[in-house]
């Protein structure tokens, strides 16, 4: 059993013997939590890459005139930075939370189609290499993530950059479009007993607004870039300025109509685990929960009508200048109520600073600096003296960074003791969030200042004579503290993963139902399917009535174990059903199966030979593997349709 | 989930769906799957819709006089009506083949498999031979705005039918082959879901761009 | 209420001009010489005030969130033996009132904001300056149509008068730019295939940068200019010397004759404007009063002997991409063609 020391010694989780190890039972797994750990694995590989890409961006800016890169490949810098950053990184980091928490906050076993969901990370990592893979042939995409046209049709962007974009995002785009769906019907469908819409966690409900926002913008962004590669591949005319009389706004109002509710897509699961942190260490429930809800779903709704807000410079007119201005406003008030709640979710609460819990302040603060540059940029006429300048990467890195990463950090820090079994260092975690915020701020507050004093975006230098200099020093300094700090958090995450303290099922007594089974969780999640009889079943749940489900915050059943001065529930001990294998328990799983990875392959490769398509001499011919690719896709989907088990 | 009913029922569903709506997963997220093809039909028709009468040179859709000089619409409506109205008849052939897999009827319901399959065949074989005719008139994908929006909508569209096809005649041979009774209905229902999808996009698409100059 | 929405925004248009004294005023310009607070036209004030009234309100708003944050974690941090917090789910009228509350601060903002996007997109009126601005990949076209039906053809230096609207129509035949020079208000795209209009009435002479705001491609970093502002009687001359073809060389002065000789018979005709000579070309920018513009290379270089020697040597690589290629001109054929190029005034 487990002590009341200080510091309890670190105790190796019980082995699961019915678990299947070795890389095949990895490339061929079904279940969520090993894809939301491969999910997470990869993604953080990619955000230390855009992490790179940043830093040689800032170093490049550090002096006038500075030749530390060429230009063409600057401009690859920060296009790759954007483009690995939100579908390298930040998406599937989201994703990978998706799949670990959500069955287990709604009490299910799986997702609702485990095989698709091992199909979408394996396209997300094919999808991801192949993007990237144009570095080798210095051939990266370089007209930036928004890829404004015509500047990326082929008259101006010969060679391949922009056709690994057209190509690599096609197998991107699939993979998210395919794992919402999952989600979605997860939510929808597969909810434990008693837990009704209004009773789910807070973050699965984000979850279902983000994938809903998903499949669907998802789609007009396919459409997007289906027409440029036509245009790039076939000779199509949807974007040929030359000699077609195409128009170049089609591109755009296309790209944003997508690209708005995208960054929705990247900050409202963050908004969904932040309201999970906060009433956590602030012991009392989400202040305002059925608003939460409601202004989740309105932002996603009125995400959809703000768009051209990209566009205030583009000439559209008053009236159509006047709706998107208003919208943008409008759409700022469900954003302000978010805040304002968990706000009312501290108040009056007993809060313990753990690193999740700082991460998730420091989100609220930054959150609300990125917020007001935004309204900023709703005015019109003043945003055009803001756009296209600093001003604007000052507010997108508050709210992606200080938004969006400062409160995927937070939740890091608070579920990886269930994924893992073990708690991250929290000396380190301070460190990493201190010096996180000084980073970020030093970087990113500066921005305000030289966008607005005439620097725009997207250049790869400026002349000394026009007074950025010393603003771009501060800022590539703060950037290599940021590095610092990510620095000491990968290390974190990789010591802890082995050495790190034992967690306990629920080691910050918590609410939600994730924290009602061992750390990590048995293969089959729960033993029996719980009855949910409230939204916070460990905290309100009746313990005769909600069927083995612990009281997280019966005092007398917990141990008392001080973790950095902040008592916490309890920690240390393992439970003998980790032992116990799904069989033993007469639980049916989905079997492994191999052909989401192959159809994953088929897939990639018919967009791979679309890029031997593009190449002129010995290579062209190997644009054969596009119909390799045909031929393994239809194949796999019939041997998956038919395959035994399932 | 086998459940070993026997009996003829109109709305035949396994006993019980365990699942917090009563719905079938799959069949749920068919419904999704549709909301997500139509925003993608919908940039696409958006698309056509932008640069509708906005080509520099011809071939043009319809008949258009530009500058004196008269321009005969390469567009040919008696073909594509037929076709449509074959694609719709195919619909009706669908409804009849999920009726009969829900009887239990494996020789109709396979007989009707077929003939929606045959409906989308003939649709598709008009338009391969309307393609083939706008490119004898110099009407390609990369002629104009004209040729680019219509061939890719319209391919799409194609190319969606024919995935409809392979899919109907599987089941069709499924159904011969005794796989498919009136407890393993799901599939014949999303796939006729999925036909009458494909039926109602043509259906915008149609009037937008043939029948609307 | 309605006089609440008026009264900040005289309140913001009182303190812009102080705000910006504050951060504004010409040591500032001097020190930011593309700063957007320094307006110098109706259009400029118009969006710095917006810019004011939405930073005052959304820094009180902030300010105010941030400390109370602040206050309630210190208020109500964890303290060993303290009960367990009041379980309290919400409170329908705090989450009416801010709600209605936000809206209210949006509105104050909402209103100016309308008026000025009506305002600053005017019909431009019969006495305008028109100005066609060309964005080319790497460099700015200004065309001044004359009554006489002549255009007057000039690259990266654009010229206005003070006093009287400027309508600039703005054009691209390449890829998307946007032409951007913050003392005279914000910036507008130029769109291949389509035409776009900015109309501003400058008021204070002076030379003010620009800079394109629209990423086009490998150079979009070095697409520079100048705006220089003249009296009106300064712009008369300036506009009646830059539609005089190019000055003659002196008979004597050998270098310079040779520097025409090596421009107007080499590689440069195929591509650059000189008026009065043979040189036609219009890929390039015009170069026919070259001589007396500030900057070269579309406002990346004060235009002088040494950097136009660097410039002539090897264009590419001052300009990364750049159409002029490296000529391999030897030293003393530089001499010449920089002798010719700073004699065309």
């Amino acid at each position: 059993m487990s002590s009341t020391a200080t510091v309890a010694a670190p105790r190796p989780v019980a082995a699961h013997h019915a678990e299947p190890t070795g890389l095949w039972s990895w490339i061929t797994t079904v279940d969520h939590k090993r894809i939301g750990i491969m999910y997470g694995v990869t993604a953080f590989v990619w955000f230390l890459v855009a992490g790179i890409e940043a830093l040689m961006i800032r170093v490049q800016l550090f002096v006038p005139n500075n030749h530390f890169v060429s230009a063409e490949t600057y401009n690859s810098l920060f296009t790759m930075h954007a483009l690995t950053m939100i579908f390298g990184a930040l998406m599937p980091l989201t994703a990978a939370f998706f799949n670990f928490i959500v069955p287990l906050q709604v009490g299910a076993r799986d997702v609702a189609f485990p095989r698709l969901n091992a199909l979408s990370y394996w396209l997300f990592l094919f999808g991801g290499i192949f993007l990237n893979v144009g570095w080798v042939f210095k051939a990266a995409p370089d007209a930036g993530w928004f890829a404004y046209a015509p500047l990326t049709i082929e008259a101006w962007a010969p060679g391949l950059h922009m056709d690994f974009y057209v190509l690599g995002l096609q197998v991107l785009g699939l993979s998210s479009i395919i794992a919402s769906l999952n989600f979605i019907i997860t939510i929808i469908n597969l909810r434990a007993p008693g837990m009704r819409l209004m009773r789910m966690p807070i973050f699965t409900w984000m979850t279902l607004i983000t994938s809903v926002l998903i499949v669907t913008a998802m789609a007009v962004f396919t459409i997007a870039i289906t027409e440029l590669m036509f245009d790039r591949v076939f000779g199509t005319n949807f974007f040929n300025t030359v000699d077609a009389g195409a128009d170049p706004l089609l591109w755009q109002h296309l790209f944003w109509m997508f690209g708005h509710p995208e960054v929705y897509i990247l900050i409202i699961p963050i908004m969904g685990m932040v309201s999970e942190v906060l009433p956590t260490f602030s012991r009392k429930p989400l202040f305002g929960y059925n608003v939460m809800v409601f202004s989740g779903v309105l932002i996603g709704w009125l995400g959809w009508g703000v768009w051209s807000h990209h566009m205030f410079a583009t000439g559209m007119g008053p009236i159509a200048d006047s709706f998107f201005a208003l919208s943008t406003m409008l759409i700022a008030i469900p954003t302000g109520i978010k805040i304002f709640n968990w706000l009312g979710t501290i108040y009056g609460g007993s809060v313990r600073f753990t690193t999740a819990m700082l991460f998730s302040v420091g989100f609220i603060a930054m959150f609300t600096i990125g917020g007001i540059s935004g309204v900023m940029h709703s005015s019109a006429p003043s945003d055009l003296q803001q756009t296209d300048t600093y001003f604007v990467v000052a507010h997108i890195h508050y709210v992606f960074f200080g938004g969006t990463v400062m409160g995927l950090w937070s939740a890091m820090y608070y579920w990886y003791p269930k994924v893992f079994g073990r708690l991250l260092d929290e000396k380190m975690g301070k460190a990493h969030f201190w010096l996180t915020m000084v980073g970020m701020n030093l970087t990113f507050f500066p921005m305000h200042f030289v966008g607005m004093f005439g620097m725009p975006r997207r250049t790869w230098t400026y002349g000394p004579e026009q007074g950025f200099t010393i603003w771009n020093q501060v800022e590539t300094i703060g950037s290599f503290i940021i590095a610092l700090a990510t620095l000491i958090f990968a290390v974190n995450l990789f010591t802890a993963w082995k050495r790190g303290r034992v967690a306990g099922p629920n080691p910050w007594g918590a609410a939600t139902l994730e924290w009602s089974i061992p750390s990590p969780p048995p293969v089959y999640n729960f033993r029996e399917i719980p009855v949910v009889h409230s939204r916070m079943p460990l905290w309100e749940g009746d313990p005769t009535k909600a069927a083995g489900i612990p009281h997280g915050r019966a005092e007398e059943e917990t141990e008392q174990v001080t973790l950095g001065g902040a008592a916490l529930a309890e920690v240390g001990d393992v439970h003998d059903e980790n032992k116990m294998s799904a069989h033993d328990l007469g639980i049916h799983l989905p079997p492994p199966s191999f052909w989401p990875i192959v159809l994953a392959f088929g897939i990639t490769l018919i967009f791979v030979g679309l890029i031997f398509r593009q190449l002129t001499g010995a290579m062209h011919s190997l644009w054969y593997l596009m119909i390799a690719g045909v031929a393994i896709t239809v194949l796999s989907i019939y041997a998956w349709a038919f395959e035994p088990g399932h | 989930m086998d459940s070993s009913h026997a009996l003829a029922d109109h709305a035949a569903h396994p006993a019980h769906i365990d699942t917090s709506t009563g719905l079938d997963s799959r069949k749920m997220a068919f419904w999704t799957f549709i909301g997500s093809e139509c925003l993608l039909f919908g940039s696409l028709i958006a698309t056509y819709m932008a640069y509708k009468g906005r080509s520099l040179k011809p071939p043009y859709p319809h008949d258009v006089t530009i500058n004196g000089v008269a321009h005969e619409g390469v567009l040919n409506i008696p073909l594509t009506s037929f076709s449509t109205f074959i694609l719709l008849m195919s619909s009706v052939a669908m409804v009849f083949a999920l009726y009969n897999v829900q009887r239990g009827d494996r020789k109709w319901a396979a007989f009707w498999l077929f003939a929606t399959a045959f409906g989308g065949s003939i649709f598709l074989g008009c338009q391969v031979f309307e393609f083939t005719e706008f490119y004898h008139n110099g009407l390609t994908l990369k002629s104009n705005l004209f040729g680019s929006t219509f061939f890719v909508l319209t391919g799409f569209h194609g190319a969606h039918v024919t995935v409809g096809i392979i899919y109907l005649i599987t089941l069709g041979v499924m159904t011969m082959r005794g796989r498919i009774g009136p407890e393993r209905t799901l599939n014949v229902e999303i796939a006729g879901l999925y036909w009458h999808f494909v039926d109602v996009i043509w259906i915008v698409i149609f009037p937008l761009v043939y029948l609307i100059p | 209420m309605r006089a609440a929405p008026a009264r900040l925004w005289s309140v913001a248009l009182a303190a812009a001009p102080l705000l910006l004294a504050a951060c504004g005023g010409k040591e500032h310009l001097r020190q930011y010489p593309q700063t957007t607070f320094y307006p110098t036209t109706q259009f400029a004030r118009t969006t710095d005030g917006l810019f004011m009234l939405s930073l005052i309100l959304g820094v009180a708003v902030g300010v105010a969130v941030l400390a109370i944050m602040v206050y309630f974690l210190w208020r109500y941090r964890y303290r060993p033996g303290a009960p367990e917090p009041k379980q309290i789910h919400g409170n329908t009228r705090l989450e009416v009132a801010w709600t209605l509350i936000p809206a209210v601060i949006l509105a104050v903002i909402a209103v100016p904001t309308v008026k000025a996007i009506f305002s600053t997109q005017p019909e431009p009126p019969a006495d305008a300056l028109t100005v066609e601005v060309i964005g080319k990949q790497w460099w700015w076209e200004f065309r001044y149509p004359q009554p006489n039906g002549d255009t007057i053809i000039t690259a990266n230096e654009i010229h206005v008068p003070t006093g009287r609207t400027v309508h600039l129509l703005l054009k691209s035949d390449n890829v998307l730019h946007a032409f951007w020079v913050p003392a005279m208000g914000g910036k507008r795209d130029l769109i291949t295939n389509r035409i776009n209009h900015l109309i501003f009435k400058p008021e204070q002479t002076g030379v003010y940068f620009g800079q394109c705001g629209e990423f086009c491609g490998t150079s979009h970093a070095l697409m520079r200019m100048r705006l220089v502002a003249h009296t009106p009687q300064g712009f008369q001359q300036w506009l009646t010397s830059e539609a005089a073809p190019a000055a003659e060389p002196l008979p004597t002065d050998s270098a310079v004759l040779l520097g025409k000789q090596l421009v107007t018979q080499g590689a440069c005709a195929g591509c650059h404007l000189i008026e009065g000579t043979p040189m036609a070309g219009r890929t390039g920018p015009s170069l026919t009063h070259f001589g007396r513009r500030r900057t070269l290379a579309a406002g990346i270089l004060d235009n002088n002997a040494e950097n136009l020697r660097r410039w002539l040597r090897n264009p590419p690589e001052m300009k990364p991409g750049s159409k002029m290629p490296n000529l391999n001109l030897t030293e003393q054929q530089i001499t010449y063609m920089v002798a010719y190029l700073q004699s065309l005034q």
